[in-house]
């Protein structure tokens, strides 16, 4: 990478203010960025001859927060799949801050430091949470079956995970349940426990599959807080969302997928303003069901995408597709023809 | 009927080698289920391959005890790398169906007529615990109203279940023990966080493996015999039924349960035999009665999962959420 001597003039920078320019020239999809730590090419993955991911060129901001949004079915979570490990693309090339990471495997990516979440969150319900939270940490010699048995020489660092956990718990409001089995905890609750435990790895990317899904509001809006300091911590973050407020709110640089191709990138308010990303979310039927309807929903989410002082605003967040398909108005489903 | 006899008897069973070998191998299912999640239908598979391990060292190579012993464990190990290698990256299930599938086959490696002068086929092996009761520290006598064999047998036997729960709590109280469990739980989550989620599986499986073979060299021992039938399908699944009775992730658990299990096969047998040949019960011989009990052992079972059902030593707080 060209911009491998750069890194140098980031020492001293305060991610949290930094304002220059993320994107080389203009914000097209696929432009180059100026300090990328994911870089991917021709990555592509098909299920039996749908093409779920098909990205010529996308590379992710370091120190930045990007926001990766698109329709259902668009690909987002296969490319999460793809890019750690957790699944085979059919071809391309990608890399982890310069090295390649084609046919390594998911564990040793996440030892890299490019760390996941899961859309249907994972935490082990049958540990505490302060286990799952333990199980997060690296560099554990007690986690190696020779040295397991012999407390002394894991107990100290024992110690030290266990007081990152607390300060992480406490951040997250989970410190009240410490101790509680983490399958007792709720939706909500189980995805800020996922997201804690993967900053446990103290990782250099995470990537959160819809961090905000089932969290309720109140506790929304210091959790976007938490999300945004991640960077001052030089971290950074690329998450799937299709709260558009979230998305508005936090997110530094916005990548638009839609049927596994990127349509449009940018900074967040340009984005939302693309025609594209517009017809991604709206315009694009293929995954309106106008089979029963009669074109009726069809007609509504037409004249929705039509008024701009809706698309742009903090509403955007409502016209997400899964409200299109169902009711925008207060109609119920029996009153539909 | 002797109401003390009965008791006596099965107060006996509660210590006798063969439930210690039940307890050792239904810890081995413990480190395989219980904290793993490893669906191993092949317990007695293990058991076979530390019996003839063992036996087959002993009596064709001639070798010492200790290095009879040494063969043993490292047969168990290379079964469980051969089971582990094409099935630990799949799910459970696929284990599970390659495990009761290969103990299988090792029982009927073992019962080849072809293979008669080495593992004795269908007939088995004898005269090999020889090296074993030459260490016997304790002169001739009655020890407890058992003579100086029997005596020796248990002593071994119960140390090695009581080592071996020790080496187990200790490895699960670990960071080590904690990957495993959450493996159990979710493994490609501890994949996400950089665990190498194969390598702590296969380690689970080759820990399990070798408490197995060990439980069927303590199986062996005092009957002096290996025969292939008594390593059946059957035999698994009353380590199972050991297992579930004492409580899964647990490490009292498998060696409660197995005692559990022979106090109640001994109990129900004596009291059913007493009735018999009272003349209380009429409708039952004693061969049916033999069937009888096992019929009660799994009526138990089904009550227990019913009524208790994370096990005599189970969390009950662990299985709310399951």
């Amino acid at each position: 990478m060209s911009t491998s001597s750069e890194h140098t003039t980031d020492t001293g920078v305060d991610f949290m203010t930094d304002s220059r320019p993320i994107a080389v020239g203009e914000a097209l999809p696929g432009c180059k960025k100026r300090d990328p730590i994911v870089v991917a090419e021709n990555v592509t993955r098909s299920f039996g001859g749908i093409n779920a991911v098909d990205v010529d060129y996308l590379e992710i901001p370091r120190h930045k927060i990007t926001a990766l949004i698109g329709p259902n079915g668009a690909g987002k979570t296969t490319l999460f799949n793809l890019l750690t490990g957790f699944d085979t693309p059919n071809s391309g090339t990608w890399t982890f801050e310069g090295k390649s990471l084609a046919g390594v495997s998911s564990y040793k990516v996440a030892r890299m430091g490019m760390v996941r979440t899961f859309q249907l969150t994972k935490v082990m319900g049958k540990l505490t949470v302060m286990e799952n939270m333990r199980l997060g940490a690296a560099n554990q010699p007690g986690e190696s079956l020779g040295k397991a048995l012999f407390k002394n020489i894991w107990g100290g660092r024992e110690k030290e995970i266990t007081a990152q956990a607390e300060v992480l718990l406490e951040k997250f409001k989970l410190d009240a349940k410490t101790d509680d089995y983490a399958a007792s905890l709720s939706g909500g609750q189980r995805k800020l426990l996922e997201m804690a435990r993967s900053l446990m790895v103290q990782p250099k990317l995470v990537m959160l599959d819809e961090p905000m899904a089932g969290v309720n509001p109140a506790l929304t809006q210091s959790l976007l807080d938490h999300i945004k300091n991640l960077k001052a911590d030089g971290m950074t973050v690329l998450f799937v969302e299709h709260d558009m407020h979230m998305v508005r709110h936090i997110a530094d640089w916005v990548v638009v997928m839609a049927e596994g191709k990127v349509v449009a990138e940018g900074p967040p308010g340009e984005v939302m303003k693309n025609p594209a990303v517009i017809d991604a979310y709206l315009g694009a039927h293929h995954d309106v069901d106008l089979g029963d309807a009669e074109g009726i929903r069809e007609l509504e989410a037409e004249l929705e995408a039509n008024d701009e002082s809706v698309v742009g605003t903090e509403d955007a967040g409502i016209i997400g597709v899964e409200t299109v398909t169902g009711q925008p108005h207060s109609r119920t489903e029996k009153d539909t023809p | 009927m002797d109401f003390g006899n009965i008791f006596a008897s099965a107060l006996g069973e509660m210590f006798s080698p063969t439930t210690a070998a039940y307890a050792l191998a239904a810890l081995g299912l413990a480190v395989h289920f219980g904290y793993s999640g490893l669906l191993n239908f092949g317990q007695a598979g293990f058991m076979a391959v530390g019996a003839y391990g063992f036996a087959v060292s002993t009596l064709t190579f001639g070798v010492p005890f200790f290095v009879a012993l040494l063969i043993a464990i490292v047969c168990a190990t290379l079964f469980a790398l051969l089971l582990g290698i094409p099935t630990l990256r799949l799910r459970a299930d696929y284990l599970a169906i390659v495990t009761i599938a290969s103990a299988e086959i090792v029982r009927y490696i073992v019962t080849t007529n072809q293979l008669t002068a080495v593992t004795g086929s269908a007939n088995g092996l004898a005269a090999f615990e020889g090296g074993f009761y030459s260490m016997n520290p304790f002169p001739e006598g009655s020890y407890l109203g058992m003579n100086n064999r029997d005596f020796f047998i248990r002593i071994v036997g119960w140390g090695v279940v009581i080592i071996c729960c020790i080496l187990v709590w200790l490895l699960m109280r670990s960071p080590w023990g904690r990957v495993l469990k959450g493996i159990r739980e979710d493994e490609n989550a501890v994949r996400s966080l950089g665990k190498n989620v194969y390598a702590y599986k296969m380690q689970a499986l080759i820990i399990g493996g070798v408490l197995g073979a060990l439980a069927g060299m303590i199986f062996t021992l005092p009957r002096g015999a290996v025969q292939p039938a008594n390593y059946g399908t059957e035999l698994t699944f009353f380590l199972w039924t050991c297992l579930l009775l004492g409580g899964m992730a647990t490490v009292l658990g498998p060696v409660i349960g197995a005692m559990m299990f022979w106090v109640v096969l001994s109990l129900t047998q004596s009291i059913l035999y007493g009735l018999i040949e009272s003349g209380a019960i009429t409708w039952l011989t004693t061969a049916q009665a033999g069937q009888l009990r096992y019929i009660l052992v799994g009526v138990a079972l089904m009550l227990l999962m019913i009524f208790r059902p994370q096990g005599v030593f189970g969390n009950k707080k662990e299985l709310a959420f399951a």
